[in-house]
Order: structure tokens, then sequence, then C-alpha cells
């Protein structure tokens, strides 16, 4: 509880300190908006359209594959931790349960969703 | 002298007490302190290693660097800072001003949150978590999470498109990473930072898996999204990636965040791989492993930026390709060995078990580049010229 409460502080520590940082350059700097300068920059090119526009759906595959390995290493960490308790056969089981994760991985890639293009 | 940091907190608190604060304020107030005093460090450290940056690039490419102001131009960060403050600062058009401003705060804040966790030595570090691996991915994915929002609320197509390549690179590395945390957790049955600095007093683990090691540094490299892994600043085609539109101070902070983040995992490296605080007269004098750590630290960064500024960039698909079909299956290969060759050699005394677990890492290592290499034979037979004609009659 003790050590948490000083993850607590911490973050309000280490959040105060650059917004303090952006509030003095705020204050100092000067501030002349006008409306090319407030454009968007494209190399000089006037934008077109909105940015906020549909995108390649392949980052949302990697998205999901991700997704599913990193809920299944979080659940490893606690046989990590205990493996010097646990007995060879757990110790197997861990692994067996390491190439379940790793079928999903197989799956997808011989579906071609790790491909490019 | 054996502990001065817990000398101090004891005396300072004697003293608050006998003042009449309350035991539990005064406790709150005194940590206030140490993380003031904790973060400035870092802060000012930060400031250094722009210089140090700078410095080493110019020399990596044949130049002499910032040699005006000061000594060897030492204090040119210093004109810098001056000078970020004192930039205009811009919003874009049809930027989400709240997450615009919140993204390069939150940049800075979650590198900070790493130094928490860091066991400087023995005697000086902020706190001991119990579960600090865990907290070291959280604190990590805050920063991916600034990236998205810089990007998003740029209203800029460039910043978009850098926000998405960078967030696809870290999160797909970061896969291999939370495997490779997993292997410090299997040696020392804790995820504590501390807990696994003191049990590399005997034997450093990048002697009993040099494999992880490697693994863990290119995953970091990733992660920092520094070359070869910076195609989210593509220079000549998406200018500067998802910072792009952000000017002034708001650039700076995401500038210090990288900086210091590629140290912080320079430190990570050295506490989980190279025996963090660890070294010769630490046992009589505590206060030592001040100087070690940042040694070992700042030779971890100095590796990171000699790959930076060596190695080319790679395309999205090749870094992708790379982690999926190459990091990932063999950071598992790794974990299930170092957890199957640990488990069973455990038993035994210390040279057998060092040498064990060496012996097998050198083992998965040779078929690795085994199963590569006929990969790569394979590779080249179909790019054969006389093949290719073939292929493309048959088609």
């Amino acid at each position: 509880m003790q050590s948490w409460l000083y993850i607590l502080l911490f973050m309000i520590v280490a959040v105060i300190i650059p917004f303090a940082a952006i509030l003095i350059a705020r204050i100092l700097g000067p501030r002349k908006p006008n409306p090319i300068k407030q454009s968007t920059y494209e190399c000089g090119m006037e934008t077109v359209g909105d940015s906020w526009v549909q995108f390649k759906a392949q980052y949302y595959v990697f998205a999901l594959i991700f997704l599913v390995f990193d809920v299944e290493t979080v659940f490893l960490f606690p046989w990590a931790i205990s493996i010097n308790a646990l007995p060879m056969f757990a110790v197997v089981e861990g692994a067996v349960f390491i190439l379940i994760l790793v079928a999903g991985l197989v799956f997808t890639w011989r579906k071609g969703m790790l491909e490019w293009n | 002298m054996q502990d001065p940091i817990g000398n101090l907190y004891n005396w300072l608190m004697g003293w608050l007490v006998s003042w009449g604060v309350d035991q539990a304020i005064s406790n709150i107030l005194l940590s206030l302190v140490g993380i003031v005093i904790l973060v400035t460090i870092a802060m000012v450290l930060d400031v250094f290693l722009v210089w140090i940056e700078r410095k080493v690039v110019a020399r990596f490419q044949d130049r002499l660097g910032p040699n005006r102001i000061g000594p060897w131009g030492i204090f040119q960060p210093f004109a810098d800072i001056i000078k970020l403050l004192i930039k205009e600062d811009t919003t874009p058009n049809g930027a989400d001003v709240f997450v615009f401003n919140l993204a390069p705060i939150l940049s800075l804040a979650s590198v900070l949150l790493l130094w928490a966790v860091l066991p400087i030595a023995e005697v000086v570090f902020g706190v001991d978590l119990n579960v600090a691996l865990l907290y070291i991915v959280a604190a990590g994915a805050i920063g991916t999470l600034s990236v998205i929002m810089a990007g998003w609320s740029s209203n800029n197509k460039f910043a978009l498109v850098g926000a998405y390549r960078m967030v696809a690179n870290m999160i797909s590395y970061e896969i291999p990473m939370v495997v490779i945390l997993l292997i410090p957790a299997i040696l020392t049955g804790s995820m504590s930072m501390l807990t696994i600095s003191q049990s590399q007093e005997q034997y450093w683990f990048v002697l009993v898996v040099p494999l992880a090691a490697l693994v863990f540094l290119i995953s970091a490299i990733a992660e920092l999204g520094r070359s070869p892994f910076d195609l989210n600043e593509g220079e000549s085609e998406i200018v500067s990636g998802f910072h792009i539109e952000y000017s002034g101070m708001k650039f700076g902070l995401f500038y210090a965040g990288e900086l210091l983040h590629a140290f912080t995992f320079g430190a990570f490296i050295s506490i989980l791989f190279f025996g963090g605080y660890n070294g010769p007269g630490v046992t009589q004098m505590p206060v030592l492993g001040v100087f070690y750590f940042f040694i070992k630290a700042m030779i971890g960064y100095w590796i990171i930026m000699w790959v930076k500024y060596t190695v080319p960039r790679i395309r999205i698909d090749h870094m992708l390709y790379f982690n999926w079909k190459f990091l990932v299956p063999f950071s598992i290969s790794i974990l299930v060995m170092t957890a199957v060759m640990h488990k069973s050699l455990s038993g035994y005394e210390t040279p057998v078990y060092v040498g064990g677990m060496l012996a097998a890492n050198l083992v998965l290592g040779w078929i690795t580049i085994e199963i590569l290499r006929a990969q790569a034979r394979k590779q080249r037979k179909m790019d054969d010229p006389n093949s290719r004609v073939v292929a493309e009659l048959t088609h």
C-alpha cells in the first residue's frame, strides 16, 4: 500500500513537470496566430479533405494478434515467478500453454494475415 | 555511510515528528521531496543527454557537433531550452486541442514514471515495487497512447501515418519484450527490480541467457522507435511523423522524452542482464553502486546510439515480418528453453548451472542460424534468374 501511494505521488509529479514546462513556454512565447501559420503542414500543398479518414485495415489485424499475445503473456507471469516451487510437470504444462499460443500465430501465418500488401 | 538516504530519511522523520507533524503526513512529505529530487536528477540528466547525443552523432558523421557555448559546447542544451521556451506555440487548424496538448505531457510522464522503480544502488531507489516488471510494461503503454493521441489530434495526414506506423511498431515489438521480461522473473522468482539486481551478485544474467539479452536489446530499440525501426519519422516521406505539428516546448518534451527513454532502456538492459549496480566493492560501500549503475546504463545507451547512427531504416513490411516471423517465435523458444533448463539444472552448483545454461543458449543460437541459412538458400534459389524464367513461364 505504501509503495502504491509512492507511485501515485510520482505520477502527480511526473505530470506536473512537463505541464509546467508548457505553461512557462506559453507565458514567455509570443502569440501571433494567422491563417497561413495555423494551416495544416503538408510540404506547402493545400490540404484536401479531412485527415480523419478510413485507414489501412492491416494495422487492425496486427493489433488483434497483439491483443491475443499480450493477454496470454500476462497470465504467464505468475507461472514464471513460481517456477522454483512448481514440479517439472507444471513447467512442461506451462510450455504446452505457450505452444497453444504459438498455434494461433501459425494459424494467422498460414492464413496469410501477416503479409503486407 | 552504509545507507545515507535511509539515515537522512530517519533523521528528517524524527525532526518532523518532534515538531508535532503526524507520522503519515510527514511520510508523504518526505516521499514527495524524494520524488522531486529523483525527477530533477532525471531531467538534468536529460539535458546532458541532448548534448551527448548531438556530440556523438556528430562524431559518427565526421563533424564536430556543438562547440560554441561553453567548453566542448556543453552549455548548448541550455541555450536550446531557452530558445524552445520563447518560441511561439502554434496549434494547427481543426486540431483536437485538449488531446493535442495532453500528448507531449503523457509522452514525458510515461518515461519519468519508469524512474520510480529503477534501483540506482542497493540503498538508492524510488520504490521497490513487487510487480515492477508489469509496471514497466504498463508505463510503456502510456507512451504508445501518447503517440496515437499526438498523431490523431494533429489533424495532419503525415502525423496520422507516422502514428499508425509507430503504434504498429511498438505493439508488435512489445510481444518479444514482455516474453523476454519473463526470463529474469524465472531466474529470480521475483518481479522486483531490486531483487533482480541483488541476485546477480555472483554472475550476470547475460552469461546465463545471452540470447534473451540480445532479443531484449533489439525489441528495446524498436520500442524506442529509433533507427533501424524509425519509420515513424521517415524524413523523406512523412517529414517527421507524429510530432510534425508540434512546435516550441511541446516538441521539446517529445524530444526529451525520446532521449530519456533511450537512456532508461539502457539502464533496464544493465539491470536485467548486466548486474545493475553490482561491481567490485559494492558490498562494503553500497553507495558505489550509483557509479556502476550510471556507467553501465551509459554503455547501454551508447550501444543504442551506435545502432541508430549505423543502420539504415527498414521498410514497414520488413519490420513487421522480422518481428512476427522471427522475433516472436525465437523469443518464445528462448522462454521455453530457459524454463525447462532452469528447472532441470537448478539443483546443481553454480559453475555447472551457468555452463549448462550457456551451452543450451549456444545450441539454440546455432539451430536458429542453421534454419535461417536454409531459408536464405531457398530464397536465393527462387531469386535465381534461371528459375525465375521458369516461374514466369508457368504463370
